[in-house]
């Protein structure tokens, strides 16, 4: 026989079906069926392990991080100033109008997500999408509590006691302290840590805080907790869309039928028949482990979220066996079809997986593996070329961006004003915007119409054609600037000017080229 | 009701209500549905009681919170004028240069100003402050009866030729047309047109200072610079209230113009008026 014998019969069947495949389907509206999920263990598994330990910690410890930026600026690495408008991410500080580099990473995150998706498949869903990672942090604990699957299944279908009771009402003390850790984690991007913290404990922070808190804790027990699955399902715009942006050659969790087909559940009495039976041994391990509650023997499904804890529980059944791993695995559908066309002869007979193995039982070298070329195709280069050229634009406009700028309103009531020795008055409101936490001393210049002086009102005397101001650290300083043109001179307003602030000691300098008003009859 | 029947096709009972052989399925929404609708029912009834809801013949039922969105504005005002408090109090205590010399005062002063001005001022000196025949422009230099900030307050406290006011800024210019002749009269806008402009009848410009020096002089000034004491209007200047050119100063010598302006001080009270004061001096002309 080409199979190896089932040579250990410790293999634990399970008694399952999948909650959602198609053919399960009742009504319209059913009641949700609850999944209990087997614990996995494998290579996946662990690797989801560590993607929760990095997220959650990110997620939880970024607004404790420390950055000193002086005595004018708040001193939290990553913080969300709304009351002043302003972002700090280390050492960047964005003002509102620059508020587009924080598109710019949407703009990459968006192209990110395509690049991953046609490279690796639904990744995002599978291992960092924050309900994935808040739904398996759930579900520590509920195993902890709870048991694994049957013990909770039994729980569950069990009569209300003092035990039952006790487990449940732990289970979700637990959850909704998760949450509200979450939603205690989100206020403190918005305000400095620490002294948040002490006045959310001595219940005077803002009110806008425990709101948030408390819409946050609901809404992450709710999803975590409660929905679970339903939320990709039913809620989730993004399978929808990244299930578009799969092609055959992206990676998704395959179950290779061309290898598993026809499934038995007594291999060995079928070998002994000398009947044909593939790998599968319809022990059900990758539909009790799946959080979705598919079964990804049934083929691609929009339910699932590619987290390969089937793979997980799969290979694991398949060492037992001592057969090779991988009748679930990530594989790419042309792969796929290439191998499933080898075993049915091009389609036309069913699946004989004899057809894809040589006589010593090991596959055929006909059988299709994954080739990591595939990875970098042409479209995945042109994602990643699009992700890494705007990044870099956002990289080149962070360096080269202005820390001074200049913002000039010409008075529009009234344009001119006559002065009583026949000079024309225009007003204009400056803003210099000092955007470093430091003092500076501005020089704000004049340049064309020879003849024209300016007045800043209130900060210089007298008038002139250039002065020194000096500026607030990281403020917005507003100027009552007039510009006065003598009669004689009126032909020079044609040309206009333009308004220099300039910072000698950085050599940074903005200009505003202003238009100059006079009578109508002056023109 | 009648018999239970059960559709054959969906296997669900129906609510036996046919028409034309065509019957509704029994399909009850989900329980999560109906109980927030009978959540939002109880909310209903819990919020009638507590608030105004109920219109009655004159006026609404009140609530036992005693809610009014009245109430709420002018609690929200006095919170404003709370928050605004320590400004005006130092605006009331302190003089219109001590505001202006106080960066942070002066700025509190300047918006303040604008928004009294936009709605006492405006209907005559513009939205801009800008004037128009008769109504001085007040963004400029030429300052009837002074342009420091003390002068400004004066005036606008007490007015111009407002009848009540003792302190009230008074000038009147007498009518000419029984005192000089027509000619005299020529001359005399020819003079003063000359002054900055150039004049049609340049012939009678030497007649013309002769009869100003007689006549004009003793309000306008030998060099017919003004004279703010009396609000004398500098006719040297390229400024004209009552109208420019010949024509103009013409009609004023015949049978002279005369603006009013009211006192403030009773209608706005001092701060307004300081703060007034302030915004009128930042315009740009202010000395």
């Amino acid at each position: 026989m080409l199979h190896q014998p089932v040579t250990k019969a410790s293999v634990e069947r399970l008694d399952t079906g999948p909650v959602n495949a198609a053919r399960v389907r009742g009504p319209l509206y059913e009641k949700r069926r609850k999944i209990f999920p087997k614990r996995a263990e494998g290579r996946f598994r662990r690797f989801k392990w560590l993607v929760m330990l990095v997220t959650l910690g990110i997620y939880y410890l970024t607004p404790w991080i420390r950055w000193d930026r002086g005595a004018h600026a708040p001193d939290q690495a990553v913080l969300v100033d709304l009351a002043s408008r302003r972002f700090y991410f280390f050492f960047i500080e964005i003002w509102p109008q620059e508020f587009f580099f924080v598109a710019g990473l949407l703009v990459m995150a968006g192209f990110g997500l395509f690049l991953v998706t046609s490279a690796v498949g639904r990744a995002w869903c599978g291992y960092a999408c924050p309900q994935t990672v808040w739904v398996d942090l759930f579900l520590v604990v509920e195993r902890f509590i709870e048991g694994d699957r049957n013990a909770r299944m039994r729980l569950d279908a069990g009569p209300w006691g003092l035990d039952k009771i006790r487990k449940r009402v732990t289970k979700h003390a637990i959850w909704l302290a998760i949450g509200a850790a979450t939603g205690g984690a989100w206020v403190f991007y918005f305000a400095d840590a620490p002294s948040l913290l002490a006045s959310l404990v001595t219940l005077d922070a803002p009110p806008v805080a425990y709101s948030t808190i408390g819409i946050l804790t609901a809404t992450t027990y709710v999803f975590g907790g409660l929905m679970r699955e339903q939320v990709c399902t039913y809620m989730c715009p993004w399978p929808r869309i990244q299930a578009a942006m799969l092609d055959e050659n992206s990676l998704v969790v395959t179950y290779n039928e061309w290898r598993g087909e026809p499934r038995s559940r007594h291999a060995k009495k079928a070998a002994a028949a000398a009947e044909v039976v593939g790998d599968c041994v319809d022990c059900n391990a990758c539909v009790a482990v799946c959080p979705m509650g598919i079964d990804i023997r049934d083929g691609q499904q929009l339910e699932c979220i590619t987290c390969a804890l089937c793979i997980d529980a799969c290979d694991g059944v398949m060492d037992k066996l001592g057969r090779e791993r991988g009748l679930i695995s990530y594989a790419t559908l042309s792969d796929y079809a290439a191998n499933t066309s080898l075993a049915t002869s091009g389609g036309t007979a069913p699946i004989n997986p004899t057809r894809v193995r040589d006589a010593d039982g090991a596959f055929s070298d006909k059988v299709r593996h994954l080739n990591w070329r595939i990875i970098f195709r042409p479209r995945v280069l042109i994602y990643f070329g699009v992700w890494a050229l705007v990044g870099l634009g956002l990289l080149i406009g962070l360096l080269a961006r202005d820390r001074l700028e200049l913002n000039v309103l010409h008075d529009r009531n009234p344009q001119f004003v006559v002065e009583s020795d026949g000079s024309v008055r225009n007003g204009y409101m400056v803003k210099l915007l000092n955007m470093i936490p430091e003092q500076r001393t501005i020089s704000l210049t004049i340049e064309g119409m020879p003849a024209a002086t300016m007045r800043v009102a209130g900060q210089a005397t007298g008038d002139g054609r250039s002065f020194a101001i000096g500026v607030e650290p990281d403020k917005v300083t507003p100027l009552k600037v007039f510009v006065t043109l003598p009669k004689a001179s009126f032909a020079e307003a044609e040309e206009g000017f333009s308004i220099i602030a300039e910072d000698p000691s950085s050599d940074e300098r903005d200009v505003y080229q202003a238009n100059f008003n006079l009578p109508g009859a002056a023109r | 009701m009648a018999d239970k029947h059960i559709d054959e096709i969906s296997g669900v009972e129906t609510t036996g209500h046919e028409w034309d052989g065509i019957r509704e399925l029994n399909n009850p929404m989900p329980r999560w549905w109906v109980y927030s609708f009978y959540a939002t029912v109880i909310w209903a009834v819990g919020y009638a009681i507590a608030y105004p809801s109920w219109p009655m013949l004159t006026e609404a039922t009140k609530g036992v919170l005693g809610y009014s969105s009245r109430a709420e504005v002018s609690v929200e005002l006095a919170a404003a004028k709370a928050a605004q408090a320590g400004n005006l109090d130092q605006i009331a205590s302190s003089s219109v240069e001590e505001i202006i010399a106080d960066r942070q005062l002066q700025q509190f002063a300047v918006s303040a100003g604008a928004s009294i001005f936009k709605v006492n001022c405006a209907q005559c000196h513009g939205s801009g402050a800008a004037g128009g025949q008769g109504f001085p422009n007040l963004n400029d230099d030429e300052w009837l009866w002074g342009g420091k900030p003390e002068e400004i307050y004066q005036t606008i406290a007490h007015g111009v030729r407002h009848a009540g006011d003792g302190e009230t800024r008074v000038s009147e210019m007498p009518p000419f047309s029984d005192m000089l002749t027509p000619e005299q009269m020529q001359q005399t806008a020819a003079y003063v047109v000359s002054l900055t402009q150039a004049p049609s009848q340049p012939h009678l410009v030497e007649q013309g200072k002769q009869v100003f020096a007689d006549n004009c002089a003793s309000c306008h000034g030998t060099d017919a610079k003004g004279n703010r004491e009396m609000g004398a209007p500098n006719l040297a200047d390229a400024i004209w209230l009552k109208g420019e050119g010949e024509q103009a100063v013409i009609a004023q010598m015949k049978t002279p113009k005369h603006g009013v302006m009211p006192a403030w001080l009773p209608r706005l009270g001092d701060e307004a008026v300081k703060q007034l004061a302030v915004f009128v001096h930042s315009l740009g002309g202010g000395e």
